[in-house]
């Protein structure tokens, strides 16, 4: 077995144990975090593809989320859309949503990139927040009923978690199809030798335009899941805290990793879950820790941790550098 | 909608230009020299405003409250660019990411320390008399920002185009590693134009605190009408912020007072234009 191979079951093992903890736990109250780290997953997972895979930091993420759940919000509450139908027409909007600012943001590389994809962001924030007629502005949308799934109610926490594992695994199993495909190399391509890809016949804008689509998609499948658990939409979701927060996932986590935006989504979500308790000054912690992961650990905590794995078990051919 | 109505639209859409002009300029400046996108100019802007009003509450002028403000954020600035910044030199992204930590850090305390509450930063009165002319009456406060900001540009121009230091700053926009390797000390070019910056947006945040009133939040507001500043005018040129940061005035103004659901979306029209023709931006060269 060579020491990839451990470190793949080890990592499973320790995935399944984790999904299963909230549910031994038992209490409501742990599945409801288990519910909201699977759900800042999918997001971190989706931004990933552009900040990991494609080497193109975007601070507007959460526009994806925001308005893929407004959607929803406005569908069912005001257009007797159910559910299940408002979803499916918030991934059109989110997908046409993702071609339109990535060509735009996609004029730009490097931190031109970054500065255009924080600047759309804003823009919808701006319109949730001021088109007060149709989204309520700072009150936002409430009372967005949780639906029914194959005759369950999902409002029990226990049935909603289940479902956000499914979920989960679907998205997790994607995203690695996604990084084996023709499509998922050449990304990591352009992302590494923009050049040397553009030399080989790859139309750099083409792959890069199509995984910001991809990854506005499934950052639109996180903003269903966030209204289904939370019922409840404000502007601040799409914001630009909103936007940092999930950033600060992929980074702690280990950007450019399959686990490691899953790693960074519990530990964001679980630190402001603890932080929140006892002090209302989540928004400085998050400017702080940002500033201490971006120095301290740069690469994030999964490709640390691998390197500690790989370390500690020797491949069985053991060439004696392994161990070093 | 009479022609008072226009004029008087355009007069704040030109004070709100100037004030992007003191917001911007430092950005581009800063972005042009040392490859930065500084996500906390908003927040030191918001910082700028709220010493500001605090100098005023203490009992000073409101000239004192403006250089208070902007001495404050040169140094917060020029503590962030030494103790922060140069660690992380030649890793922009990373530099990139520390201001956006340090934004949401700088907006919280200021939470703490000011409250949540909307304030008005009251404007001098022998500065908001009305100023009457051709029949109209206009508010005399914008007409003092836009005369403030175009002194600021004039000078910033003699300070880029006519000086020793202005030509080792163009010659690092252009061409950083040849620029050391005469013997420009790039550094100190960095804390002093950093230093700058920083103060320009606090300045500029005490200046648009009578017009724009000071809240949490402001920064958030602030920070992608910059960008969108900048990315119009192009990146590291002050005439480019200058031009990009009225266009922005008016744009913004006018879409605020006409479709105000939208006026973000309507923001982002130029931007998308420049960068569908033109995507170094008006006055900016192409990328190296």
């Amino acid at each position: 077995m060579t020491s990839n191979t451990r470190i793949t079951s080890i990592s499973v093992t320790l995935l399944v144990l984790a999904l299963a903890a909230p549910l031994v736990a038992g209490q409501p109250f742990y599945i409801n975090i288990g519910s909201q780290v699977l759900i800042a997953a999918i997001f971190a997972m989706s931004l990933n593809i552009l900040v990991g895979y494609g080497g193109m930091t975007s601070i507007g993420h959460a526009a994806y989320l925001g308005t893929s759940a407004y959607v929803v919000a406005l569908l069912t509450l005001q257009h007797g859309f159910g559910f299940y139908a408002a979803s499916a027409v918030a991934l059109g909007v989110v997908v046409v949503m993702a071609a339109i600012f990535g060509a735009i943001a996609l004029r730009g590389t490097g931190i031109t990139f970054l500065m255009i994809t924080l600047a759309l962001g804003q823009t919808m924030w701006g319109v949730a927040f001021r088109w007060s007629d149709v989204t309520g502005g700072d009150n936002g949308l409430p009372d967005i009923k949780r639906p029914d799934l194959f005759g369950l109610n999902l409002v029990e926490p226990g049935l909603f978690y289940a479902v956000m594992i499914a979920l989960f695994v679907i998205a997790l199993v994607g995203m690695w199809i996604f990084t084996q495909s023709g499509l998922g190399l050449s990304l990591q391509g352009t992302r590494d030798q923009p050049r040397r890809m553009g030399m080989l016949g790859h139309h750099v804008w083409l792959v890069r335009w199509i995984a910001f689509i991809i990854a506005g998609f499934w950052a639109g499948v996180a903003g269903i899941a966030f209204i289904g658990y939370h019922g409840y939409i404000h502007p601040l979701s799409l914001g630009l805290a909103n936007s940092a927060e999930v950033l600060l996932m992929v980074i702690a986590g280990g950007a450019g990793t399959l686990l490691g935006p899953v790693v960074g989504a519990a530990i964001v979500v679980v630190l402001k879950m603890v932080v929140s308790a006892y002090v209302s000054r989540w928004v400085l912690l998050l400017g702080c820790t940002f500033v201490a992961i971006v120095i301290l650990l740069p690469e994030g905590v999964v490709p640390g941790l691998e390197r500690l794995l790989k370390a500690l078990l020797p491949e069985t051919r053991d060439d004696g550098e392994a161990s070093s | 909608m009479s022609i008072g109505f226009w004029l008087l639209q355009s007069l704040n859409a030109l004070a709100l230009g100037g004030l992007l002009f003191l917001l911007s300029s430092g950005f581009s400046l800063i972005f042009g020299l040392m490859r930065v996108a500084n996500l906390s100019h908003g927040a030191y802007f918001m910082l700028g405003a709220y010493v500001g009003l605090s100098v005023l509450q203490a009992g000073f002028g409101f000239i004192e409250a403006i250089f208070a403000a902007g001495i404050v954020i040169a140094v917060l600035g020029g503590l962030i660019e030494r103790f922060l910044l140069r660690r992380l030199a030649n890793r922009t992204l990373a530099q990139v990411l520390v201001t956006l930590g340090l934004a949401f850090a700088i907006a919280d305390i200021c939470l703490m320390l000011w409250s949540g509450d909307p304030m008005q930063l009251p404007a001098p009165r022998w500065l908001s008399q009305p100023i009457r002319a051709f029949g109209f009456v206009f508010p005399g406060y914008r007409v003092f920002v836009v005369e403030v900001s175009i002194v600021v540009a004039v000078l910033l121009w003699l300070l880029i185009e006519r000086t020793k230091l202005g030509a080792m700053v163009r010659a690092s926009v252009d061409d950083i590693q040849m620029a050391r390797g005469v013997g420009i000390p790039a550094q100190k070019l960095f804390s002093f134009i950093f230093c700058l910056g920083a103060a320009l947006a606090g300045m500029g945040g005490v200046l648009g605190g009578p017009i724009l009133s000071v809240y949490p939040g402001l920064d958030g507001e602030m920070l992608p009408l910059a960008l969108v500043v900048v990315i119009l005018g192009g990146i590291g040129s002050i005439g480019g912020a200058f031009v990009g940061a009225y266009i922005t005035g008016f744009v913004y103004t006018f879409g605020q007072t006409l479709l105000p659901a939208f006026s973000y979306v309507i923001l982002f029209l130029p931007m998308i234009v420049i960068l569908a023709f033109r995507p170094s931006g008006l006055f900016g060269k192409s990328a190296p």
